[in-house]
């Protein structure tokens, strides 16, 4: 639809707002054009990065959470944010934007499913953290190596598997006996989880989707540093 | 003679039929929806309105579901009404017979087919998860998947070249395992009795 709409005639409010627009149909390249012309025009990636894209995946996760958009769809939104971020990244480290906090995110051990877990780690580097992705099938010792070298605020453990989210105790029984796990939030999720797992294998929380996943981190980022919001 | 309803996933109906027939049970089929599974969290509240209807007509009920993602919900409501169901995690567990647990830590990235989803792979998973209409999603789905398993039912050449079809479409190597119904049948008989 947009790509009838010559974006260097809009106004910039406008622009934002087809920003989100094409990012909710998946339309990667028009994302793509519309930030360099807003980068074009002096927005900060900072104003830029909240007030189109992140602001864009929030309708996307707010519909996905009402059942108006499905997996596919979201998806497709994804990568659309994920061309813009390309671009923002660099950007953005080079502009100093203010950091949220640091995380380390992995699908555990046995688990190869990552879309989720992409999904969280795209939408917290969009809220400001600093995102060190493991990956998958990530073993205890990579856990806490990516720890000792990051020194983050949260860690972040994914398993799509009955099988596999058993694992996610070892690790937090790990940080414990390293006496690591005061200083660490841990946030889990996937499909087979609930709170009443998280809560049994001591976890900070469970976040059933990757939106639940960012505001999560954030309040409870908030609540650790004194601030809460 | 005491009046048995079987309350099936739609993903098992057609197998459990064929076992009902081979091993001539007095008992109906009640079938639910397949697509529940997309939604997990509605399978419970689906097998309990399903339940709540059967009561008036039939005096004993067995739930064929696995857990299926529901995460021990099912159970709980199947303890609170009172009514067995069929063991087992999901139906992969169940046709594989022993060897689910070896075959996924041999290849952590083994995907299924069933007898079932190999007759519904198009609709399913070609577009149910959107790859029909957007084909570059099919790499972020599968691309940690190393394999593809096919549990087969039945003997049936047809459904080995759609599952070549299918293992084809995802760009996976497949290996076919003839399980027949696995321990589906032994758990039924357990249940229904023979």
């Amino acid at each position: 639809m947009s790509e009838d709409i010559d974006i260097t005639k809009l106004e910039t409010p406008e622009l934002l707002e087809l920003i989100q627009d094409d990012l909710y149909d998946g339309l990667a390249d028009e994302v793509v054009a519309s930030v360099n012309e807003l980068l074009a025009r002096d927005m900060t990636p900072y104003d830029l990065l909240n007030n189109g894209l992140v602001a864009g995946m929030e309708i996307v996760g707010n519909d996905f959470r009402d059942g108006i958009l499905f997996v596919p769809e979201v998806l497709m939104a994804a990568k659309s944010m994920k061309a813009g971020m390309r671009i923002l990244r660099p950007l953005l480290i080079e502009t100093g934007a203010p950091q949220t906090g640091t995380l380390v995110i992995g699908t555990v051990k046995g688990d190869i499913h990552d879309i989720g877990k992409n999904l969280v780690a795209m939408m917290m580097e969009g809220a400001g953290f600093t995102v060190i992705n493991l990956g998958i099938n990530t073993d205890v010792d990579a856990f806490l190596e990516a720890i000792g070298e990051h020194k983050p605020d949260i860690v972040g453990m994914s398993a799509m598997l009955t099988t596999t989210m058993p694992y996610m105790a070892v690790v937090i029984e790990a940080l414990e006996e390293q006496g690591l796990r005061d200083q660490l939030l841990v946030l889990v999720g996937g499909a087979p989880l609930n709170d009443a797992f998280a809560e049994e294998i001591r976890a900070d929380a469970y976040c059933r989707d990757a939106a639940v996943g960012v505001e999560t981190a954030k309040k409870l980022m908030a609540i650790k540093r004194g601030q809460p919001n | 003679m005491v009046k048995t309803a079987l309350i099936v996933c739609g993903a098992l109906a057609r197998e459990v039929l064929a076992l009902k027939v081979k091993h001539g049970w007095d008992a109906d089929i009640l079938g639910l929806p397949v697509l529940l599974h997309n939604e997990p969290e509605r399978i419970p509240p689906a097998i309990k309105k399903r339940i709540q209807q059967a009561r008036e007509e039939y005096e004993r009920l067995i739930v064929v579901y696995g857990d299926c993602g529901t995460s021990g919900s099912l159970d709980r409501l199947l303890a609170q009404e009172g009514v067995q169901r069929v063991g087992g995690p999901h139906c992969y567990e169940m046709y594989a017979a022993g060897i689910f647990k070896a075959l996924m830590e041999e290849q952590p990235g083994t995907f299924f087919l069933t007898d079932y989803l190999v007759g519904s792979f198009d609709h399913l998973v070609l577009e149910g998860l959107g790859i029909d209409r957007n084909p570059q999603l099919r790499d972020d789905y599968f691309k940690n998947y190393t394999r593809v398993v096919y549990l087969a039912q039945q003997d049936n050449p047809s459904f080995k070249e759609r599952a070549q079809w299918a293992a084809d479409s995802l760009g996976l190597p497949l290996e076919i395992r003839q399980t027949g119904y696995g321990l589906l049948e032994k758990r039924l008989i357990e249940l229904v009795g023979e």
